[in-house]
């Protein structure tokens, strides 16, 4: 990108530079002898195009909307629209969610987010001896088709875009979707939202695992195949390094181990024999906002052109929509400290930005209370508004990649690229992201190990933690799930299976038991059983019967 | 009669958030005790018939799920039954203040919160627990 004899002269000039830094150091050191990124790239005290001397700028970047896609995925990304404002919500029962909800988009909220509780997760009713103490804890408590009425009652499933954390049971909830949508009126075709659907990450670093990953790719599969011929405009998984970051990975890792689990499912789906133009422009991602501002813009700008890269060049992808990376964000829940909670707010509004920068097309800000309950109203407004200052207030959305063509972020894109393939490589070689698992939980621990203990040598600063601490009263207000809420489920679930056919129930939960041994999708068993109201746990029963359930390999 | 203390590091209910779990089992092995890690999804009781064939001195209970009114107290419980209220239970976690009294009134002997140090946790164990 520069001429030889300019780029001499620059080099020249960087000498002299450090010669009269070194000068400097020498009589008064920097504040650390060393300054590192998370993911232990060191970082000088100054870039310049010496540091990008061969960079090919329609290789590497190029303009956005256009391969690699490093800028973005649009051409005019903000300018258009902003990202969509997405908070995560769901508690107790699906009435409660269903109010926040409706509380949220009455605040501008421009898509939903659902939480679950992890019996729902997991596949159990919320009367399953494992369900004790946790029903409606996490998110909201769905059991069956009836629990999914009332958490979309009064929501136009043709206008909303609703987002479901659910991995295991992906399938099941997506049919229960589409089935209150059909009572709505909305036909499949119309519907629009994202089901998490990412098991493998779930074995590696989330743990709402059920079945043995044979099984489970093949419901991923199922669900590719299904959603591509009937529910065109529903991402069909989103694959995530969020998870992976919360449990302790680096940056490198977060996009490394999530990409690699992409290219599984990619090869999976390709096995059965879809066609990767047909599934992968449903694809979609979700990534983590941590503190390390400018790594973590450069991180998202990296993962596009990797994904862009090895979707082309590896499985052959045409379909410019197969090849870019779309990506939800969420800002990072272990940066939120108990400790002096309001300070979270800033934490958070920072991490937001990078995502921003980073091109973000979705996005979730924490709320400042997070490390000590579930969010209260007041704390998620004040998380809303902060995407709300971004989005309309400080200018950032008015031109696309603001940072691109910096010499720091572009070098550190590039490394961040070059530590990622090496990881994938090393993946590859393995077998793939299912026979990894357990080399990336070792690498996940070992990066949270030493982040533990660089915070208690002081050495990682933790405002409120290890520095600048003071006493501080327990916040106020926080939201209490209430606990109530898993008996009145049990209830609800006694009412549902007395008054529902419960022989049709027993013939399509047969049916099910049957198809699992055959080629055929499953997703239209799932849809005609949960319409006769067969319960989440009923399903997942049939499946943990046929498949076996995972066992999980201790790794630390 | 074993030099080194034993410690059970145990994810009672459906969770599945385990890295500050893996972290302190690091940590405390780190610290020289042995220390055995149930993983995911255990019931009070199975965690109770691990700590007994285990044979240790200290059960670590992690829950960020909310469900440690439910679960730590049934550990508790189930240790006496089995006559082994001698073994040193402590929580961690997503532990609200207002829940940390009816913990210990259920016999939790300490709850840990976010931000605790790994030494805190080290130091009050070695204090406490009994080399048997």
């Amino acid at each position: 990108m520069f001429e030889n004899d300019k780029l001499e002269k620059i080099q020249a000039g960087e000498k002299a530079y450090k010669e009269k830094l070194d000068k400097l150091t020498q009589k008064r050191p920097e504040r650390k002898p060393e300054f590192k990124t998370d993911s232990e790239i060191v970082i000088k005290p100054v870039y310049s195009p010496s540091d990008i001397a061969n960079f090919d700028f329609e290789d590497k970047l190029n303009f956005p909307g256009s391969y690699p896609y490093t800028r973005g995925v649009q051409p005019n990304m903000y300018r258009g629209k902003h990202w969509t404002m997405r908070q995560y919500a769901g508690f107790g029962s699906a009435e409660e969610t269903n109010n926040r909800f409706r509380y949220l988009l009455d605040q501008g909220q421009t898509g939903l987010s659902t939480a679950f509780d992890l019996p729902t997760q997991i596949g159990y009713d919320s009367d399953h001896q494992l369900a004790k103490g946790e029903v409606g804890k996490v998110g909201v408590a769905i059991d069956s088709l009836l629990d999914m009425e009332i958490l979309l009652d009064k929501i136009p499933l043709d206008k909303v875009s609703t987002s479901m954390t659910i991995n295991a049971p992906a399938a099941i909830l997506l049919a229960m979707y589409i089935a209150v949508a059909e009572k709505q009126g909305v036909s499949q075709d119309q519907i629009r939202g994202t089901i998490q659907n990412d098991v493998i990450k779930e074995y590696m670093a989330r743990g709402t695992y059920i079945l043995p990953p044979d099984p489970s790719m093949r419901l991923i599969t199922d669900i590719f195949a299904y959603c591509a011929e009937n529910v065109p405009n529903w991402n069909t998984i989103s694959i995530s390094g969020y998870h992976i970051r919360e449990a302790g990975s680096t940056a490198v890792q977060e996009i490394a181990f999530t990409i690699a689990d992409g290219l599984a499912y990619v090869k999976a789906a390709i096995d059965v024999g879809l066609d990767v133009d047909k599934f992968a422009p449903r694809l979609s991602f979700f990534f983590n906002a941590h503190l390390n501002f400018f790594e973590e813009v450069a991180k998202f700008r990296a993962a596009r052109r990797i994904w862009a890269k090895l979707m082309k060049e590896r499985f052959g992808a045409k379909n410019p929509k197969s090849l870019m990376l779309r990506f939800h964000t969420q800002t990072a829940g272990v940066s939120l400290t108990a400790q002096q909670p309001d300070v979270n707010i800033m934490r958070t509004a920072y991490e937001a930005l990078s995502a921003v920068l980073g091109g973000t097309n979705s996005l979730h800000t924490n709320s400042r209370d997070e490390a000590l309950a579930l969010p209260s109203e007041e704390s998620v407004l004040i998380a809303l508004r902060t995407q709300q200052v971004i989005g309309y207030e400080i200018g950032v959305t008015d031109t696309v990649d603001p940072l691109g063509g910096s010499f720091f972020i572009e070098k550190l894109t590039n490394d961040i690229e070059e530590k990622a393939l090496e990881y994938i490589k090393k993946i590859d070689d393995m077998g793939g992201a299912p026979e990894a698992i357990e080399f990336m939980q070792k690498e996940i621990h070992q990066s949270a190990y030493k982040f533990q203990k660089e915070v208690e040598s002081g050495e990682k600063v933790v405002i409120g933690v290890n520095k600048f601490q003071m006493e501080s009263p327990p916040p106020e207000g926080l939201l209490k799930v209430d606990p109530e809420v898993g008996k009145r489920q049990k209830e609800k679930l006694e009412k549902l299976r007395s008054e529902r056919d419960n022989d049709k129930v027993k013939t399509l939960l047969e049916d099910i038991r049957k198809a699992a041994h055959t080629t055929d999708n499953l997703l239209p068993y799932f849809v005609e059983a949960v319409k006769a109201y067969a319960t989440l746990g009923e399903i997942c029963g049939v499946l943990r019967e046929e498949f076996g359930e995972y066992q999980q390999q201790i790794v630390f | 009669m074993s030099e080194k203390l034993r410690v059970l590091v145990a994810k009672p209910g459906l969770d599945g958030h385990d890295r500050g779990a893996k972290v302190i089992a690091q940590a405390l092995r780190d610290a020289g005790m042995e220390v055995i890690y149930t993983g995911l999804r255990q019931t009070p009781q199975q965690i109770v018939e691990a700590a007994l064939q285990e044979d240790v001195q200290v059960v670590a209970l992690s829950c960020l799920s909310g469900a440690h009114l439910d679960l730590f107290p049934e550990v508790v419980d189930g240790l006496k039954v089995q006559n082994a209220s001698d073994i040193l239970v402590l929580g961690g976690g997503i532990i609200p203040d207002d829940d940390i009294p009816a913990l210990k009134e259920s016999g939790v002997d300490a709850v840990f919160g976010p931000g605790t140090t790994t030494t805190v946790i080290i130091d009050y164990i070695k204090e406490k627990a009994k080399v048997s």
